[in-house]
């Protein structure tokens, strides 16, 4: 609990892009296949979290799961790439700013 | 005039040398101070020492203190004068939370009510569906 410095990217990170079908040798780089759209690859349909397991308080305290919806240098991850909703992005948004102004999260990391 | 009593949480980081006893007698003085100023203090939470996400007056990490208290605006206001001349505290916050808990506590009884419905309107379509295939 004390220390997150380093371990944050082993957090429970919210899904990012890609989680596509076994289709192609599956080369390096399969973060880089995001933007060629949507016909070459499968892409499962992003749920937003919050309403998935029915999270209702966003709260600032909660560091654990802020962390997984800010990037490595503490920048807030965009809608497109966690598949959040927009209501439970703002509230995602407002509380992750409290959290940086109480020294929880950064506001820029490193 | 009377003012609102609303509930607010605040959050203080005290700095990290300071001792346990101390810290105790600090958070004492200032519900005393709250008191005085005419909130009362529901609860307190330390919840011990962290890390910060960055440095605070060049110290990286703290013990933070949660207070929720019924207070009005005036009374807010004269704790968190007393929060800023406090030296030992290095960072506060304070959070409306009234509103959020209504809004909480509505989505709550929105749910517990969606819950008990659905057994009814399950069954009715299922009734009068079959009968026009038969007809035609």
């Amino acid at each position: 609990m004390a220390d997150e410095g380093n371990q944050e990217v082993s957090t429970p990170a919210p899904r990012p892009y890609t989680p596509r079908e076994s289709r192609g040798p599956g080369g390096p780089g399969g973060a880089g296949a995001g933007r060629d759209g949507g016909r070459k690859f499968f892409r499962r349909k992003k749920v937003c979290k919050f309403c998935v397991e029915k999270i209702d308080d966003i709260n600032y305290k909660d560091v654990r799961l802020l962390q997984g919806f800010v990037a490595e240098r503490g920048k807030i991850v965009p809608r497109r790439l966690t598949g959040v909703c927009t209501p439970h992005q703002r509230r995602l948004t407002a509380a992750i700013k409290r959290a940086r102004n109480i020294a929880l999260l950064p506001f820029a990391a490193r | 005039m009377q003012q609102m009593q609303r509930t607010y949480e605040v959050m203080f980081i005290v700095r990290p040398d300071l001792t346990e006893e101390d810290t105790d007698k600090l958070i004492a003085t200032l519900q005393g101070h709250a008191t005085t100023a005419g909130a009362t203090v529901l609860t307190t939470e330390k919840m011990g020492r962290r890390r910060l996400a960055y440095d605070v007056k060049k110290f990286s990490d703290g013990q933070y203190v949660l207070l929720t208290v019924n207070a009005d605006g005036k009374a807010i206001h004269e704790l968190e004068r007393r929060l800023r001349v406090a030296e030992p505290v290095i960072k506060f916050i304070t959070v409306r939370t009234d509103e959020d808990q209504q809004r909480l506590d509505k989505v709550k009884k929105l749910r517990e009510s969606k819950k008990r419905r659905p057994v009814e309107p399950a069954a009715a379509p299922e009734s009068q569906s079959p009968s026009p295939a038969v007809n035609a």
